[in-house]
């Protein structure tokens, strides 16, 4: 039994569903709720952002665009169609889906700075769209989002939003592990190491590197859903570029190449900025600092640094170098 | 008809002109590092936003600038300095992360030295438009592209014809063998940091009186820059430079006469188009991996 | 039918002839061995071979099958291992997962079962691991089944890509180097590892430097220079033919010492 504890896999899923499981007992009052639904929903679309930057080696700055696609086609089609939200939430997520995949070619074949700015180009022209297309979108000034209706029930509420995000992200974790402790898995990882490598070693690297594309593009488009219902409200300046940047760093800050440091960048990146409006006015000169020492003092991130410290120390046996 | 195609080109020039000093100011860091400083467009904004304070704090206006570029370049130092050095053997991801977070943080810094509204430099040398074949054209523009042309010129001189500039580029080629021949590679990635922020510096001292600056528009203008330089071929003087104008004139032309709601998607579009195309660009060289 | 067979091959890199005019054919169940000297085009020929580059003219066949234009994972598919002169390990990754990565086309690498955990990955997983410590066994890591790669000191990630290379139950391996920056000690357990392969059947293709090694090691050698194929023969023939020996080992080197680099 200690044995399946031990396990990363079990075992930090485990502390993941007992720790959202906690927490309500240690929130006072919604607004904390409100912040917990946020920084789940942030958490679902870094867990897929991991796969692609932290596993697979590649980098998007531009998933807010997909983020959006996903929460303006729920939002269009339950406003202005009358649409079931599960139903325009799917559509979103498969129409977003082709787009990615039709997109991921062409994209991947590049590397570095140069796949940096095709994404971070597509997630611009994205919001530019979403912007300027106001009689469909509402434009700048956004537009409202009906509820969530699950099971016939509308979702009202943080409470029962912090339930439905929070198994959401655990699904999302689960399927996350199991993909990364798999032979896929570690075609990802290889890819990454050296894709040279991998390739002689009989893997389609450009086949790995669509797919994970593709399922982090699909994972943001639905976590961008499930933000347009819970806040019955959608503006362009949700899934800018800012928005973007913000994905990326939550992802880098908790861990590359670890899940449970997706969740955690993704967690202490919400909360962050509530803090800040303590600062008010210094809030984007410390987000700026943060950015710029953790990525010069601990590049790796929060979780594998840390867990590296403590391997050293305490010695325990992990299995591969996951978390 | 004509008068019409003429005044969009002018602009289109006239704004093509600050894209390719922003673009020629990636290249030279680029060349040097391998590093893309997502801050550039910061420069711009920086030197506009500098001599917007000093001449409120009553300094002259020739000294305003002069002190402007100088706070500039200081920052530039510093960033390479304090926040790219340290991190030089990382990853291209933590590297851009990094630039990204400074160029963050230099926003936030100006919102809160100066502030968040809306400046404007008086234009140089008189607001009366010039008439050119029916249109229009400010002196402050021939300003623009003739400092961006002076400044162009200058560094063509450096890399070319000066052994600093061609110590310089052989990093570029090479850093190792440019190491073992003596060249102080520390030196050189200061001194790239340097005229990226005097070249920025200068976009935006030249662009304040035409256009608004405030502290945030360095932010699509270094964007877009960056596109420039990846048009023209990533580490071309030259490359950029051509990158700044066709896509200045394109986004100009595409908002004359296409639509100018969308006229900032124009430069992406590009973007996508010639990294899906011909990612190394008009200029640029295809490389080979070694394995 | 050969195992692998080259016919014209060249490779030009903007005016310069890497590889001219190259014709050979190796057949199954020997060690080959390539030399030449520096910027003979030895490494350009196995990248030719593994699909990283493609041919300027000419073909290359693998098991009278037409290469051309396939990529290295499918050539891979088709039976063809290879390591490389500058290390390509995975050093995100431990030791034993490196040599798992080599395993992936026999693995179940289907993703919808990975996915939703059906289809019993756990215990197929599980069997990964020991097939992988087994090919680590068989090269002589058995001290590094728990380490990561990056732990590793140099010789033994040399081996370790030879595992790794291994794992695919491969017809035929290209071995760039793997004697470069080794010791005599390790060179020597290099050559008896070549050996150890050989006897279980897979064709081994070797580019070295190290003379004492290939000529004990090598059933036939392929001499290269500029490109081109200089001569070719058992090590006696090599040894004897006037021109290797004016090109390449110079006079008196007749086999009993290692080249200078």
């Amino acid at each position: 039994m200690t044995g399946k504890l031990m396990n990363p896999r079990s075992g930090g899923l485990l502390a993941l569903a007992a720790f959202i499981v906690a927490v309500p007992f240690l929130l006072p009052n919604e607004f904390y709720f409100d912040v917990a639904v946020r920084a789940g929903i942030n958490a679902i679309v870094c867990v897929g952002l991991n796969l692609l930057i932290g596993y697979a080696g590649q980098i998007s700055l531009g998933h807010a665009g997909f983020l959006g696609l996903g929460a303006y086609t729920s939002a269009i089609l339950t406003a202005n169609y009358g649409w079931h939200p599960l139903a325009a939430m799917a559509l979103g997520a498969t129409l977003v889906g082709v787009l990615a995949f039709a997109v991921a070619r062409p994209i991947l074949r590049l590397k570095g700075h140069y796949l940096a700015m095709a994404t971070l180009g597509l997630g611009i022209i994205i919001s530019i769209v979403v912007n300027n297309e106001a009689d469909v979108t509402g434009g700048p000034d956004g537009m409202m989002v009906p509820p969530l209706v699950v099971f016939g029930f509308e979702v009202y509420g943080e409470k029962i939003w912090y339930w439905l995000v929070g198994a959401g992200l655990l699904v999302s974790v689960w399927l996350a592990l199991n993909i990364i402790f798999s032979p896929v898995g570690r075609a990802l990882r290889s890819v990454h190491g050296s894709e040279v490598a991998a390739e002689v070693s009989g893997i389609d690297t450009a086949r790995y590197k669509v797919m994970v594309f593709v399922i982090s593009a699909i994972l943001a488009s639905a976590a961008g859903s499930f933000a347009a219902h819970y806040s019955g409200f959608i503006t362009p300046s949700d899934v800018s570029f800012f928005k973007s940047i913000e994905l990326v760093t939550m992802v880098v800050l908790g861990g590359m190449a670890s899940i449970f440091g997706a969740v955690v960048g993704a967690v202490i990146l919400t909360i962050l900025p509530e803090l800040l409006t303590w600062f008010s006015e210094y809030e984007h000169m410390i987000f700026g600092l943060i950015l710029m020492l953790t990525m010069i003092f601990m590049p790796k991130g929060l979780i594998p640094t840390l867990s590296v410290k403590m391997r050293i120390q305490g010695g325990a046996r992990v299995e591969g170098k996951q978390s | 008809m004509f008068s019409e195609f003429l005044q969009f080109l002018i602009s289109g020039v006239t704004v093509g002109a600050t894209y390719a000093l922003v673009a020629l100011g990636f290249s030279i860091i680029y060349n040097s590092s391998n590093v893309i400083n997502f801050a550039q467009g910061e420069f711009v904004m920086l030197g506009g936003m500098s001599t917007v304070f000093l001449l409120s704090a009553g300094f002259p206006l020739p000294l305003a600038i002069l002190c402007a570029i100088a706070i500039t370049v200081v920052i530039g130092l510093l960033l390479e300095k304090l926040a790219i050095e340290p991190a030089r053997e990382g990853s291209v991801v933590t590297l851009i992360i990094i630039t990204i977070g400074a160029s963050i943080f230099l926003r936030g810094a100006t919102q809160i030295a100066i502030d968040k509204e809306f400046h404007s430099l008086p234009a140089f040398s008189g607001e009366e438009p010039i008439m050119i074949g029916g249109a229009s054209m400010l002196p402050q523009s021939l300003w623009i592209v003739g400092g961006a042309f002076v400044m162009v010129l200058l560094m063509w001189f450096f890399f070319d014809h000066m052994k600093l500039g061609k110590a310089m580029l052989a990093m570029s080629y090479n850093r190792l063998a440019a190491r073992l021949v003596g060249i102080n590679v520390r030196m050189v990635l200061t001194l790239s940091f340097v005229q990226a922020a005097l070249l920025g510096a200068i976009g935006g001292i030249l662009v304040a009186p035409m256009s608004v600056t405030y502290y945030e528009v360095g932010i699509m203008l270094g964007l877009k820059g960056f596109c420039a330089a990846i048009l023209g071929g990533l580490g071309r003087g030259w490359g950029a430079v051509l990158g700044g104008l066709i896509v200045g004139v394109a986004e100009a032309m595409g908002a004359g006469y296409i639509s100018s709601d969308y006229k900032d998607a124009i430069a992406f579009i590009i973007i996508l188009l010639v990294l899906f195309f011909m990612p190394s660009g008009l200029l640029g060289k295809r490389s080979t991996e070694r394995v | 039918m050969s195992l692998l067979r080259v016919e014209n091959l060249s490779k030009e890199f903007g005016g310069v002839h890497a590889i001219a005019d190259l014709n050979f054919t190796f057949n199954v169940g020997t060690i080959h061995s390539i030399i030449g000297p520096n910027g003979a085009g030895k490494t350009t020929l196995f990248n030719l071979i593994s699909g990283i580059y493609t041919p300027t003219t000419g073909r290359v066949f693998l098991e009278d099958r037409d290469a051309h234009g396939l990529a290295p994972f499918e050539l891979a598919a088709m039976g063809l291992s290879r390591t490389f002169q500058n290390l390509q390990i995975f050093f995100n990754m431990t030791a034993l997962e490196n040599v798992m990565v080599g395993l992936h086309m026999r693995l179940d690498s289907r993703f919808w079962p990975a996915l939703l955990r059906i289809g019993g990955i756990g215990k197929k997983e599980q069997e990964a691991r020991e097939q992988a410590a087994e090919l680590m066994r068989f090269v002589g890591l058995e001290a590094y089944l728990d380490t990561d790669a990056d732990a590793m000191p140099f010789g033994a990630l040399k081996r370790l890509e030879i595992a790794r290379a291994l794992a695919s139950e491969p017809k035929i391996i290209l071995l760039d180097e793997p004697a470069a920056g080794l010791n005599t000690t390790e060179t020597e357990e290099i050559d008896e590892l070549i050996r150890k392969i050989s006897e279980t059947g897979v064709t081994v293709v070797l580019v070295e430097h190290d003379m004492r090694l290939v000529m004990g090691v090598s059933d036939h050698i392929l001499v290269l220079d500029n490109g081109r194929k200089l001569g070719e023969g058992t090590a006696t023939d090599i040894q004897s033919d006037p021109n290797v020996i004016q090109a390449y080992l110079g006079a008196g080197h007749l086999g009993n010492g290692d080249a200078d680099d």
